[in-house]
């Protein structure tokens, strides 16, 4: 393996835990990941030498606290390679920031007739945000479909774009199919006809390398806690000039510069998009999930994934119960392998591995259009991260080879 | 305890009452749809007495065998019966630790039975 899983999962204690003499093997990292030693500890330090609040007081803790969590803004803007950053706002998730960009950008600037493209890889999250803006405008949602190599149908997006597309919206990698898309076509494609892009880039900054000045996206939305950062934050990148157009969508401290009875002015980029107190603790500690990710190397966990997607499915396509949903092509496969057992429910492949000690998921991933695309009521799903290694697949194995054994099906 | 012990499989394999009914006198469905699960009951309502039960739809083994479980016990039942029908009931003919997690899963059958039963009495 490229990684040292053994040194890594040192670093995570929520690993280090056995249920009857088994060894917790966590593989629902699509959901959240797990958080090392660093960022943990980073929250409790900060409460206990730190805590006070942002932009505010002229206090020593004050004006620490500020300057930990603009450093961190400032990490995050390297990390994405964005121009400034006042680009970067933080929310409190992904689904927070693309309400941010459906209600600050989309009330302004969609209207009756105009057209917003999704794909059908969308997560709930990147879905009903579209789905309402364009009840309330009278605007029209489509939807890109996949070919049948789980690979997005282009042909169909390039058909479906034209001058009524005011906005393109879509996954850089499905949660479900962990399909990568080619996002840097997409938005050029995109830009040729007006249309601006927003990435919902949840499951790819935290396995991945991602460069918004290559790219080119004209928003970005992502969340800390799939990448080792604490839950309850995310991140909205835009291009400065649009969001410096935007009005705010939410009001009321920190957002102002001058404030009279009737009227208040808006405060500059970032902070007029990030009313009241934020999640100060969480910033701070989102800072050190990003020291851990650099040294580690996004190019690195990214070749991590492969490998460990390739040593899944060879195991699993031993079975001929077994379905896996994942595009063959290992350079458009991220980190994530849906499968189904026939004849087993997914609930109880889940159940039958937690049994086992070893964590995956199992329903429709809020991803609900894309499950009955794919002909299932549900799927179970494992998804890997840098701590994960052949180890932990093949303890996934022996729960499937029980699930298989309980459930009596003939292989 | 195990979750999967043998009469729940065997439910859950061969579930009793299984298929929809010719002529029922109240149909209804419930789903649960994030977990992929769907459960239609008709039921054949003869003086306030079910007569006949018929399910269908797809679920895990604990909503199905649970639900299997339950359309025995449902024949013969008032419609009121079914109406004050415990939970407690479903968890003791399972006969294993229902979590958190799996209760819906566990009572989907029921749910979808009192819903028969009430849209029966409004229906007369």
């Amino acid at each position: 393996m490229i990684l040292d899983t053994e040194t890594i999962k040192k670093d995570f204690p929520i690993l280090d835990q056995q249920i009857n003499g088994k060894t917790l093997i966590y593989l629902d990292n699509g959901a959240t990941t797990q958080k090392p030693k660093a960022v943990i500890e980073a929250i409790t330090e900060y409460y206990e030498t730190t805590n006070s609040n942002v932009h505010r007081g002229i206090h020593s803790l004050s004006e620490k606290a500020t300057k930990m969590y603009e450093d961190s803004r400032k990490a995050v803007q390297k990390l994405i390679n964005a121009k400034s950053d006042r680009e970067i706002i933080f929310t409190k998730g992904t689904t927070e920031a693309i309400n941010t960009v459906a209600y600050s950008w989309g009330e302004a600037n969609i209207q009756e007739g105009d057209e917003i493209i999704v794909t059908i890889l969308e997560h709930h999250s990147n879905l009903v945000p579209w789905q309402q803006l364009c009840k309330r405008k009278g605007a029209k949602l489509k939807t890109v479909p996949l070919k049948s190599d789980l690979s997005l149908d282009m042909e169909a997006y390039k058909f479906m774009l034209s001058e009524k597309t005011k906005l393109v919206s879509f996954t850089a990698i499905s949660n479900l199919t962990g399909t990568i898309l080619p996002i840097k076509e997409m938005t050029k494609l995109a830009h040729e006809l007006g249309a601006k892009v927003l990435l919902d880039a949840a499951q790819m900054t935290g396995h991945m390398p991602t460069n918004v000045a290559d790219i080119d996206c004209d928003f970005m939305a992502f969340s800390a806690h799939k990448m080792l950062g604490p839950t309850g934050l995310g991140v909205l990148y835009g291009k400065e000039e649009l969001l410096e157009e935007m009005s705010p969508f939410q009001f009321g401290g920190s957002m102002v510069v001058t404030v009279g009875e009737q009227n208040a002015v808006w405060n500059d980029l970032p902070w007029k998009f990030e009313a009241g107190t934020p999640n100060i603790a969480g910033v701070i500690a989102f800072h050190k999930a990003l020291d851990y990710l650099q040294k580690i190397g996004l190019d690195n966990i990214r070749e991590h994934d492969k490998e460990l997607l390739a040593y899944a499915k060879e195991k699993f396509s031993k079975y001929k119960a077994v379905k896996t949903y994942s595009p063959e092509n290992p350079e458009i496969a991220s980190a994530a392998l849906s499968f189904t057992i026939k004849g087993v429910h997914p609930h109880d492949i889940a159940s039958i591995f937690n049994e086992e000690n070893v964590a995956i998921r199992s329903g429709q991933h809020c991803a609900e259009p894309l499950s009955k695309v794919l002909g299932v009521s549900a799927t179970a799903r494992m998804s890997f991260y840098l701590y994960n290694d052949k180890e932990d697949i093949d303890r996934a194995m022996e729960a499937l080879e029980k699930t298989l054994e309980i459930f009596k099906i003939e292989n | 305890m195990d979750l999967y012990s043998e009469i729940i499989l065997d439910h859950y394999k061969n579930p009793h009452n299984y298929g929809k009914l010719d002529n029922p006198t109240i149909s209804a469905t419930e789903d649960n749809p994030l977990c992929g699960d769907d459960i239609q009951i008709d039921l054949k309502v003869e003086n306030d007495k079910v007569t006949e039960v018929g399910f269908s739809g797809e679920g895990c083994a604990i909503s199905q065998a649970s639900t299997s479980m339950l359309s025995d016990k449902l024949i013969g039942m008032t419609l009121d019966e079914i109406k004050n029908f415990p939970n407690e009931e479903i968890y003791k003919m399972l006969g294993v630790q229902i979590s958190p997690g799996r209760v819906k899963c566990a009572l989907l059958g029921l749910v979808t039975a009192k819903k028969a039963a009430i849209l029966s009495q409004i229906k007369k």
